[in-house]
């Protein structure tokens, strides 16, 4: 990390043109220019495309995943995964949809808090088996992401809960935009809350910095004194408490419960972070880099269907833009090294 | 990159270390027993000879995509995009077919195109090796199943029955015994073989237990590496062949979850996910294992949502059990 820091620095002070090579170089601009060229291209094609309601439907939309993002970040930068997060999405909505239906809950936020509660549990147990169990996170995420969808339809008794059985007040939730006194929807003010608290989290506290360790370097964390098992433990708690979080936005927004919702939801939420530079072996990764990542992602599933690209199109686009972008990364990551060597060695 | 330690094997670790995959292997064949016994009582009729041959074409054809799975993950690797493999090839047998090429070429074509999309997997993995296999497959997972939605869209194309000796490769016996489960078992006797007793063999677990080391030993890690993901794709285009032989038709959603199953199975028979570790014979007892409790599940009409329950909770307990308390199992 120091390292990296130093190398910056040292850049920095070389030569101006470093300073555009390091901004071109740049995880995040890159990506944003990616957006912005597609932005473009498809108010090029479709003028409808960058108006109020397109963005705002497309940010509510994708804010389950937004949200999601945010968690499976912190997974990633210990160098874990979690794939099980569609079904405890499922199944701490559903809890809340039914505990609704059955008129246990009546008050929205109380069914957010259960919701939040339910998911937390699950990631705390998930959370319980990696760190004691001493299971790897692939494989214990493989087996309660059949557990807990199981367990979703067992609750549920296989069967919906529709729109007339959940209560008003819920519903609107997704509508309205009283959190913020009606200036924006309330679903995209919780995901910018949520992104604002992981900003400064990762950034500027202990713990976020205890995660980046534990992910650059397990070893070297246990040994600088670091308790790698409590952070595990409590990244994946984390992550469960954003899917309680998620399943209740997404019971609100669809307006319904059903025992296969969010079924896949991971792998869009993995491709959005891995989009957003998220390394997949542990360490490196931002918050404002995830948010690109779930931005450029909601825009294309979102834009395809508005340039008159048929909706099977969409996951074979999706699938290459993510390759792309992942060997793209890469090239560049090469790049930079190789610079960095031609730095030292002058 | 994962660091790894590197492994010292003396004589009295091996021993040891033998004595606990005699254990996992028995208490595998424990579970296996189990589970037949559980499944007879269920059923009366469970245990008679075309019964439990019945049985096996039920999940047979998954497991084809389980041989050479066990090889990725012995590598330290993994390969989720063998059910969008499975789909696409699948779909491209169907309307090649349609298009009245004759069924033989058909499955040639069938199996180039896994052997293909195995390859594309490979060529990027090894030609950007910093890339985690988890996210490259992630990718083409998303990019096979699209590209085969984008050929069928939502339709299905058939007509693969019309072609007897076609159905006949699922449907098709030699007295009680189907010709998959035959050729199956002599597949897995040749990824058992090759695994235990050949060179190529023990540089999957060289490269697997530590990949810069079998560099320095002079086993050309990516070429082996390109070779298993080519036969990975190539084995799922066998079991999109088997599929389509059963539904006689294919579509562009079939095959969703099978990586997770495949993957389970492999898992469940020892080979952890780290790599370096575990054997063939466990795998291909686990496979039954995991066949015959969903297949004995569903004789009493489990719901197919308990059943993921018990396979999930059966995979982690397993995987489980040796790591909490590791004295007491290693010696």
């Amino acid at each position: 990390m120091e390292l990296l820091l130093l190398r910056e620095m040292r850049c920095v002070n070389l030569e101006k043109k470093w300073v555009f090579k390091k901004l071109f170089a740049s995880r995040e601009i890159s990506l944003l220019l990616v957006l912005v060229i597609l932005c473009m291209f498809f108010q090029y094609r479709n003028s409808s495309f960058l108006s109020v309601q397109t963005i705002i439907d497309m940010l509510k939309n994708y804010s389950t995943t937004m949200v999601l993002s945010l968690g499976m970040m912190c997974v990633l930068l210990i160098g874990g995964i979690d794939i099980s997060i569609g079904s405890t999405v499922a199944f701490s909505g559903m809890c809340s949809a039914l505990l609704m239906r059955d008129g246990i809950l009546s008050s929205t936020f109380l069914s957010f808090a259960v919701s939040i509660l339910i998911g937390l549990t699950c990631g705390f147990i998930i959370g319980l088996v990696i760190t004691k169990g001493k299971v790897l996170p692939i494989i214990t995420t493989l087996g309660f992401m059949n557990i807990i969808r199981g367990i979703t339809y067992l609750v549920s008794n296989s069967q919906w809960v529709s729109a007339y059985q959940i209560p008003e007040s819920f519903k609107k939730f997704a509508q309205e935009s009283y959190l913020t006194y009606g200036q924006i929807n309330n679903m995209i003010a919780i995901t910018a809350v949520c992104y604002i608290i992981f900003f400064i989290i990762m950034k500027w506290t202990r713990l976020g910095r205890k995660i980046y360790a534990i992910g650059s370097n397990p070893e070297a964390a246990l040994i600088s004194g670091i308790k790698i098992n409590r952070v595990r433990l409590f990244v994946y708690s984390l992550m469960g408490a954003l899917c309680g979080l998620a399943g209740a936005l997404w019971v609100s927004v669809y307006a319904s419960a059903q025992g296969d919702m969010a079924t896949g939801i991971e792998m869009d939420v993995i491709a959005s972070c891995v989009l957003g530079g998220v390394s997949l072996s542990g360490g490196r990764g931002s918050v404002v880099g995830v948010f690109l990542g779930g931005l450029t992602m909601a825009i294309i599933s979102k834009a395809l269907p508005l340039i008159g690209i048929s909706a099977y199109w969409q996951s074979m686009i999706k699938g290459a833009v993510i390759i792309l972008a992942i060997i793209m990364n890469v090239v560049t990551q090469r790049v930079i090294a190789k610079n960095h060597q031609k730095l030292r060695e002058a | 990159m994962t660091t790894k330690t590197v492994r010292i094997i003396d004589a009295t670790k091996k021993k040891s270390l033998k004595q606990f995959l005699l254990r996992w292997e028995s208490f595998l064949i424990l579970i296996f027993i189990l589970v037949n016994i559980m499944n007879s009582i269920i059923s009366t009729n469970y245990l008679s000879v075309s019964g439990l041959f019945l049985a096996t074409s039920s999940f047979v054809e998954k497991a084809f995509i389980a041989l050479p799975m066990a090889y990725v993950l012995i590598l330290g690797e993994i390969d989720i995009s063998v059910g969008s493999t499975v789909a696409l090839s699948a779909v491209i047998l169907s309307i090649s077919y349609n298009a009245g090429i004759p069924m033989g070429i058909c499955i040639i074509i069938c199996l180039l195109i896994g052997a293909l999309c195995g390859f594309i997997n490979g060529f990027i993995l090894t030609k950007f090796t910093e890339l985690a296999p988890m996210i490259v497959t992630l990718g083409t997972m998303i990019l096979y199943r699209g590209i085969a939605e984008a050929i069928l869209e939502s339709n299905a194309s058939g007509g693969l029955n019309s072609v007897s000796w076609f159905s006949k490769l699922y449907w098709g016996t030699i007295g009680p015994v189907p010709y998959m489960l035959i050729i199956f078992i002599i597949m897995a006797i040749i990824f058992g073989v090759v695994l235990h007793k050949t060179t190529f063999g023990r540089r999957l677990y060289a490269i697997g237990s530590n990949r810069i080391m079998a560099a320095y030993a002079g086993i050309h890690v990516q070429g082996t590496r390109l070779f298993v993901y080519t036969l990975t794709g190539t084995f799922s285009a066998v079991t999109a062949i088997f599929l389509a032989a059963r539904m006689g038709s294919s579509r562009s959603n079939i095959a969703l979850g099978y990586e997770m199953e495949a993957i389970s199975m492999v898992v469940l028979g020892g080979i952890s996910s780290a790599g370096g570790k575990g054997n063939f014979p466990g795998t291909v007892i686990a496979i039954f294992i995991v066949g015959f409790l969903r297949y004995g599940l569903g004789l009493i009409n489990v719901h197919s949502q308990v059943m993921s329950v018990v396979i999930g909770a059966l995979l982690i307990i397993a995987v489980m059990l040796p790591n909490i308390k590791p004295q007491k199992v290693l010696h």
